[in-house]
């Protein structure tokens, strides 16, 4: 494991990205920062702008909407960024899949390296989920590269 | 030569300085944890901060000046290394021979936070030319307190220019800060340098979470990362000039290089106190604050100078 990669690991910032939600997934995300989580004792801290963000935490049904928002987001942050589907609706759908304005889940717009299943999840699954996330760093489903031609293609 | 070269990158300059800066910015994170009842990062993370930001790829903005984007920082760690350079070595016993240096280090601490201005600026964002309209706001306001703090050290230690020569001042007298007029007048830097350094009371021109980052929300990748290196040296060079002016400066004699120690981090811990324990001011409050309490204050303890309190 280079220094790129270890310290990438040591030092995640997250910028929440809250979809149409109904605002349990931010709730409950919010609780990973509270005293009894506090992830910022893994080097995690939520900042406000996505050019500073390595993971772009996704939470809430993606509507048409929200796409072009999502994709914005996602375009602006600086690379490499890893990204992390929260809850039910951002992994598949949940149950506004069905939903005239529904846009799909996270991963049809933009490739997905973890998924945290729940309605909403726990604090504790929320960690689980991260932690796995460093576990796997290493191997990004996509480069940079293929990142920078998706999104070009896709616009 | 090489002398010169060695005292500005490694030792008083910016290696060193940059070191502990990013232990003392460990501590203020993890002081700030332990206020609000959390465990806080390990002692390196300030390290693992900058490590992964130098990594990360750089995004220039589309509609704005890509190079004073990219120089503004840089030109700030050049001013923050050479004031590091300028404060450190009368600390550490060395005379530069440089009468006045007090007035050219007071300019040369001006000059990241108007880098930031200038970067914010050039980056055709939004956000940032409110943070930065801000930052300006601030500067008018808080240099003249600064400014003043200055000028009553000067006065006390009897119209010395010099860093080395207040120091020399102090070791003979008793420091500064020991009399009435000195505690006020240390109350008044130590606000100066809150807004300085832009913690909490006073970080309206980065505030996270209504202007999200302010003047710094357009810089990405190594080249945030040299803005995160100028705030971990000013972290350490800010305390240490008030230390070297108002506390009597370091010693390195047996016990006392515990208390020099100590002084780094007593300072640093009050500026964290403040700043956990004040909500974000308006900026007219800022002004108001500091152009007339302050001001006031540092006046007072110039006129109680004149009676020898």
């Amino acid at each position: 494991m280079g220094l790129k990669s270890f310290c990438f690991k040591k030092s995640l910032w997250v910028f929440h990205f809250a979809g149409a939600s109904c605002n349990n997934c931010d709730i409950e995300i919010l609780d990973c920062l509270t005293p009894r989580f506090d992830i910022e004792r893994f080097g995690m801290q939520l900042v406000g702008s996505p050019r500073h963000a390595d993971v772009l935490l996704v939470n809430g049904s993606i509507n048409r909407k929200d796409k072009t928002r999502l994709l914005d987001v996602y375009r602006q942050t600086s690379k490499p960024v890893l990204v992390v589907a929260i809850g039910a609706c951002g992994c598949t759908g949940g149950i506004f899949k069905e939903g005239y304005t529904n846009a799909g889940p996270v991963d049809a717009i933009i490739p997905v390296d973890a998924y945290i299943p729940g309605c909403p999840p726990k604090p504790e699954a929320i960690i689980a989920g991260l932690v796995k996330l460093i576990g796997k760093e290493d191997n990004h489903t996509t480069s940079i590269k293929q990142e920078k031609e998706l999104i070009h293609a896709d616009s | 030569m090489l002398r010169e070269i060695f005292y500005f990158v490694i030792f008083p300059g910016l290696i060193f300085s940059a070191f502990i800066g990013g232990i003392l910015s460990w501590f203020d994170r993890k002081i700030t944890a332990r206020v609000q009842f959390r465990k806080g990062p390990p002692i390196l993370q300030p390290f693992y901060d900058f490590v992964k930001l130098l990594y990360k790829e750089t995004i220039l903005p589309a509609h704005g000046s890509k190079l004073t984007f990219l120089l503004a920082p840089i030109f700030g760690l050049f001013g923050v290394t050479i004031a590091s350079v300028f404060i450190l070595l009368p600390l550490f016993g060395i005379d530069t021979g440089f009468k006045g240096d007090i007035i050219v280090i007071f300019y040369l601490l001006t000059i990241p936070t108007l880098t930031y201005m200038i970067g914010a600026m050039a980056s055709g964002n939004p956000l940032a030319a409110v943070g930065a309209s801000r930052e300006m706001k601030l500067i008018i306001s808080y240099e003249l307190s600064f400014l003043l703090v200055v000028v009553a050290v000067i006065f006390r230690s009897g119209m010395k220019l010099s860093m080395y020569e207040i120091l020399e001042y102090q070791a003979a007298n008793g420091a500064i800060i020991g009399s009435l007029s000195g505690v006020l007048v240390f109350i008044v830097a130590l606000f100066c340098l809150q807004a300085k350094l832009g913690l909490v009371p006073f970080d309206m021109s980065e505030a996270e979470t209504e202007i999200t980052h302010g003047i710094f929300i357009e810089y990405s990748g190594s080249i945030y990362a040299i803005i995160k290196l100028t705030k971990y040296m000013m972290l350490f060079i800010l305390p240490a000039f008030v230390i070297a002016i108002l506390m009597g400066g370091f010693n390195f004699e047996g016990i006392n290089i515990l208390w020099s120690v100590l002084k780094v981090f007593g300072v640093v811990l009050l500026l964290t106190l403040i700043r956990n324990t004040n909500p974000r001011l308006k900026i007219h409050h800022a002004m108001k604050f500091f152009l007339v309490w302050m001001n006031v204050l540092v006046i007072l303890a110039i006129i109680l100078m004149n009676f020898n309190l």
